[in-house]
């Protein structure tokens, strides 16, 4: 693998660069039934309110995105009929017609809120996953356009960022992130990323085996060209193009950009500089 | 579930209303079955599904039926032996009706025995030949208002005549065949608006996956009970999947998805005011059931397992009085209330409204937004004396008189309105102990994790308070109703701070025990008929060990029938007539289905689950002429329940509305009944018409849409417990409709849109969800669009919306007097109610 992170994707399939003993989330779509138990055991045990957005006409999502206050989210894509009004009724075998997907922090092995926080107030945790440390955070918002995902936000009451953080207390106490525990049909597993990995890897060849065609794991190195990101703790098994599901489908730290940014406005001032240079001694 | 190699969801919305049931159909679509979701609406359910198959709300019936003609035309089905021998082994379809039955197919859409003044049938018509005079259980004619037990067939001595090459076409299989023979494909795309194709791939499906070595399930809710002929429905898919072999098998059977937490139980030990517990029927002043003797003879068959019901009635009567029950007084049984006329939910309401009801308690229901016809039902509750609403928050039902849309708009002012209401707080699941009833009638037991705060109490301590103050407050009547409840044994025990009363003891009371010693019973067959034993509902007998173990509360699990967790009733067996899992010589059908099948070494029954059969019944025994009770029934009969042992394909007594599932059309409907013009309604249908309850003719041409209300994951029922707590109602914050875009498109409504729906029974506003996942459909020709409304919304709590029962009307079910709300036609226009409250101009 080259320093940038675009490897090749044969390479790179179903490898991650998360850090032994590293858990996370395998969110798997094609189990989903968009109960959204996820995001109700996830403000329960966070003690997060209501988001209180109302109806909003996007099929059944009326919580709409990942915020400071829904670190869970159900996104909810309906294909039941095509452009010309035509239904099916024989559909592909797992939710092919209104797909569900609940959506949560990616926890990236490189991750950009992270390293765009001045405060050192997001950190790496002993379970590889990424916390923002709320008594140190001074709500400077940094993470926010650091975050290819559009994780984190600020809160409107406190000020401070807030995401998913992967149940910490909980992972102290040797249980599950909420979220997994509630999820009835096993859409959402937690344990370590070297169990997961291989599981979902094998999900997809055997979703592609029962005419799945459209499978693949989000989150690995390869899918997406995750640059520079090396893969994500939480990643997902998924039956659609990445945009389907408002996710990015080559997502950037931009962190990466800083260097050739640097140079193009280095290049840019110093033109100017002569220009400007130039007018002078022009005027003389 | 988990085994099933086809799983049916017809009448339910399995994955948004049964989430953690679904799991199940979840592990069996990995282990590779076909799921299929029959259904108007395409939902989250059938987004999981195989074939999606929309069609119109009201027509499940000529679905079902057209599998059933299907089916029994099949090449397969009629050469496969397991078919064969399990039809003729299991099921009446030998057994020869008297002549004198008629078909509907004869008279034009009733059946034999209908009196068109009453609107009821005398079921003499339809009983086995060769059974002489009534059934026990049928005494005289049915009454339209009550009902009674009236599963059995026949008297002592009986034998029903039969037709072992089923050629003879007087027999039942013969019978079903013509009755099914004009329920083709064509059929189903005339009346349920699916195309031929899509319906044949169905069909293919459910048949390839049932056989000796492969079964299919069927799934159903409400939408199946929720219609005029809702009992015809089920019993439908009963008569189908007793053709397809599939009943009393591993990943088989007709799954009732239970709505809510233990509705199961509250009909196990009911809420219904036509049962005791245990489905022992309620006394009842139109039948013979003057004395115990009278009731007895009347409801015992003298064949069957129900033959036990003496030991089950007397028990309850001992657990009821106590000391007071004794042989020499019938047991007390003259204390035990009559009922006479109908008590069902809907006909409360109107004696409600008339005056004649005057109190209410309201116990885990929100009638204001629940009820039928819900602008009634606040009238109703607007004239009672006094009600009584127990309740986590202030619900509808504690708020109408001052919060209701009719009061907002001005139309009822509070001060008019004389009803007190008492609203009582009660405790959340968490903070009381008790158990739940699900699906499968396994028990399973909760601790209480923390207590109530302030004034909260459980349902089991307001009972108990209101028991004991009771009987302090009529000690000294001697009129009946001081009788009554000075015999009542009333002494629970109470513990702990909030002073609940001691539930072991309650659960020991259920189980059934000893009367001298107090000790728990062993199980059913311990209970006796001299008053020796009381139980409190004998079906549940065993639930608790002789030591006094509560096996509801056992929690091993394993990958057969798990018969370590929790207890299943009766006697912790999980598959009922699992008898029916091993051929007639006693043999497992195949490997891969084997349940329950005979040890002949050791002589008797094994295998995974709890035999449902007598545990040392040889399969080739014969009963005796004479023989009473489980003595007779064949060692090749496994409906041990049914008189003759067998699964009944033809209903010869025990239904109000006919022996064979017809289809007819629901009261409201834009069509007509393509079988029989002249009878588009069922003939025994309960309706209740006048000015506060008025329908819709067929096809009105000012309420031209099929309207289906139903209920949404994120939130429960009435709303009580969800729309009131942020995390739920943020989910779902406001009351909607959801229409097809072709329909959308026709009166000009954007998603989002305000829309007004409304019936002659009233008017709700509601948001747009304009959505391709309901469409059009045609049906015999016409393009008839469907309107889905959940009825979850009300005008208390955070997320608020119209009352979609605002729109429904009171009509019922007769066999089980449940209300028709899964289709009834409705209008539809853009923009918001007028000021007046009224939904169509």
């Amino acid at each position: 693998m080259s320093a940038d992170g675009s490897a090749a994707p044969s390479h790179a399939a179903g490898t991650t660069g998360a850090r032994p003993g590293a858990v996370g989330f395998l969110t798997d779509t094609t189990l989903c039934i968009g109960c959204k138990a996820c995001e109700v055991a996830c403000k329960q045990w966070n003690g997060l309110p209501m988001d209180d957005v109302g109806f909003t006409g996007f099929s059944y999502d009326n919580t709409v995105d990942l915020g400071a206050t829904t670190w869970r989210h159900v996104a909810f894509v309906e294909r039941a009929g095509d452009e010309a009004g035509v239904r099916a009724t024989a559909l592909a075998p797992f939710q092919s017609a209104w797909l569900m997907m609940s959506d949560v922090c990616k926890h990236c092995v490189h991750a950009g809120c992270l390293e765009a926080c001045p405060t050192g107030a997001i950190i790496r945790t002993e379970f590889d996953t990424v916390v923002i440390q709320q008594d140190v955070c001074n709500g400077c918002g940094y993470c926010i356009p650091a975050c290819p995902f559009g994780v984190p936000q600020l809160s409107a009451t406190d000020r401070k960022a807030h995401k998913c953080t992967l149940c910490y207390d909980r992972l102290r106490d040797d249980l599950e992130p909420a979220c997994a525990k509630a999820c009835p049909t096993d859409s959402i597993q937690f344990g370590l990323i070297a169990e997961l990995m291989p599981r979902a890897t094998e999900r997809v060849a055997a979703l592609r085996e029962r005419g799945v065609d459209g499978a693949y794991v989000y989150g690995d190195r390869a899918v997406g060209g995750t640059h520079g990101i090396d893969g994500l703790n939480a990643f997902f098994v998924l039956t659609a193009p990445p945009e389907t599901y408002n996710l990015p489908a080559a997502p950037e730290l931009p962190q990466d950009k800083t260097l050739p940014a640097f140079l193009s406005t280095a290049v840019a001032a110093l033109g100017l500089c002569l220009a400007a240079v130039a007018a002078l001694r022009g005027r003389r | 579930m988990a085994d099933s190699d086809c799983v049916v969801i017809m009448g339910s919305n399995m994955a948004e209303n049964h989430p953690v049931g679904f799991r199940f159909v979840m592990k069996a679509k990995e282990r590779g079955a076909t799921i299929i979701h029959v259904d108007p609406r395409f939902s989250r359910t059938s987004a999981l599904a195989d074939i999606h198959v929309p069609l119109r709300a009201g027509s499940d019936l000529v679905f079902l039926g057209a599998l059933v003609n299907h089916v029994v035309l099949s090449e397969r089905w009629g050469r496969d032996e397991f078919f064969q021998a399990y039809l003729r082994h299991y099921t009446n379809a030998a057994t020869l009706v008297t002549s004198e039955y008629r078909d509907t197919e004869d008279l034009g859409g009733v059946f034999s025995g209908y009196d068109p003044d009453r609107r009821w049938y005398d079921p003499t018509s339809w009983r086995y030949a060769g059974q002489r005079g009534p059934s026990a259980g049928t005494g005289g004619h049915p009454s339209q208002d009550a009902m009674g037990r009236t599963e059995h067939v026949g008297q002592q001595g009986d034998i029903p005549h039969h037709d072992e090459t089923l050629r003879d076409p007087t027999c039942v299989f013969q019978l079903l065949k013509r009755h099914f023979a004009r329920y083709t494909p064509e059929l189903v795309e005339d009346a349920c608006g699916v195309p031929p194709e899509l319906f044949l791939r169905v069909a293919e499906a459910i048949l390839r996956n049932s056989a000796r070595d492969r079964t299919t399930a069927f799934a159903y809710a409400v939408a199946w009970t929720q219609h005029t002929t809702g009992t015809q429905i089920i019993g439908c898919c009963a008569l189908l999947q007793l053709l397809l072999g599939n009943i009393g098998r591993p990943g088989g059977g007709v799954l009732a998805l239970r709505g809510h937490a233990t509705i199961q139980g509250s009909t196990d030990i009911p809420t219904l005011y036509n049962l005791l517990p245990g489905y022992l029927p309620m006394p009842n002043a139109t039948q013979r059931h003057g004395t115990l003797r009278d009731y007895l003879e009347q409801e015992t068959p003298p064949k069957g397992a129900l033959h036990a019901l003496p030991s089950a009635v007397v028990s309850l009567l001992k657990a009821y009085y106590g000391d007071a029950a004794t042989p020499e007084n019938g047991f007390c049984y003259d204390l035990l209330p009559k009922i006479g006329a109908d008590y069902s939910f809907q006909a409360m309401l109107l004696m409600m409204k008339d005056g004649a009801m005057k109190g209410l308690f309201c116990m885990g229901q929100n009638p204001a937004v629940g009820g039928q016809n819900a602008v009634l039902a606040r009238q109703a509750l607007a004239n009672l004396d006094w009600l009584v609403v127990r309740d986590v928050h202030e619900i509808e039902s504690a708020a109408f008189w001052y919060d209701a849309p009719e009061v907002r708009r001005g139309d009822v002012r509070p001060e008019r309105i004389k009803t007190e209401v008492f609203f009582l707080p009660a405790a959340l699941p968490g903070e009381k102990e008790g158990s739940f009833t699900n699906t499968q009638r396994l028990v399973q037991y909760h601790d209480k994790a923390i207590d109530p705060p302030g004034d909260c109490r459980s349902e089991a301590w307001f009972l108990d308070q209101l028991g004991t103050r009771l009987k302090r407050l009529y000690a000294g009547d001697t009129g009946p109703r001081g009788r009554q409840l000075a015999a009542l044994t009333w002494d629970y025990p109470s513990q702990g701070a909030t002073e609940d009363p001691d539930l072991d003891v309650v659960v020991r009371e259920i189980n059934g025990y000893t009367v001298a010693d107090g000790r728990p019973v062993p199980g059913i067959h311990a209970l006796a008929d001299d008053g020796s034993t009381a139980c409190g509902c004998w079906i549940y007998s065993g639930i608790m060990t002789e030591d006094g173990t509560n096996l509801a509360r056992a929690r091993r699990g394993d990958d057969r029938a798990s018969l370590g967790w929790g207890f299943a009733w009766p006697a912790n067996r999980r598959i009922l007539y699992n008898r029916a899992s091993a051929d007639p010589s006693g043999r497992p059908w195949s490997e891969r289905k084997r349940w329950v099948w005979w040890d002949a070494e050791r002589g008797e029954w094994t295998g995974h689950d709890v035999p449902d059969f007598p545990r040392d019944k040889s399969p080739d025994y014969q009963p005796p002429p004479d023989a009473t009770g489980l003595d007779a029934i064949a060692g090749d009969s496994p409906f041990i329940n049914m008189a003759d042992g067998k699964g009944w394909l033809f209903a010869a007594s025990g239904l109000r509305d006919g022996p064979l599932p017809t289809h007819y059309e629901p009261i409201e409907t834009p069509v007509a009944n393509p079988l029989y013009p002249e009878q588009p309604h069922s003939p025994a249908a309960i309706t209740f018409p006048r000015p506060d309850n008025r329908y819709h003719e067929m096809g009105d041409p000012r309420f031209p849409y099929v309207m289906t209300t139903y209920r949404l994951t994120e939130h429960h029922t009435a709303g009580g417990m969800s729309r009131w707590v942020p995390w739920l109602a943020e989910l779902q914050p406001q009351g909607f409709v959801e229409l097809s875009p072709e329909l959308a498109a026709e009166h000009g409504i954007a998603n989002g849109d305000w829309v007004t729906v409304s019936t002659l029974r009233g008017g709700v506003e509601a948001r747009a969800l304009v959505t391709p996942r309901l469409r059009p459909l045609s049906v015999g020709g016409k393009t008839v669009h469907q309107i889905g409304m959940p009825w979850h919304f009300g005008f208390g709590g955070i997320a608020q919306g119209g009352i979609a029962n605002d729109l429904s009307a009171l009509a019922e079910d007769p066999n089980s007097r449940i209300h028709q709300a899964k289709a009834f036609t409705c209008a539809l226009r853009k923009g918001r109610l007028d000021e007046e409250g009224r939904g169509h101009r």
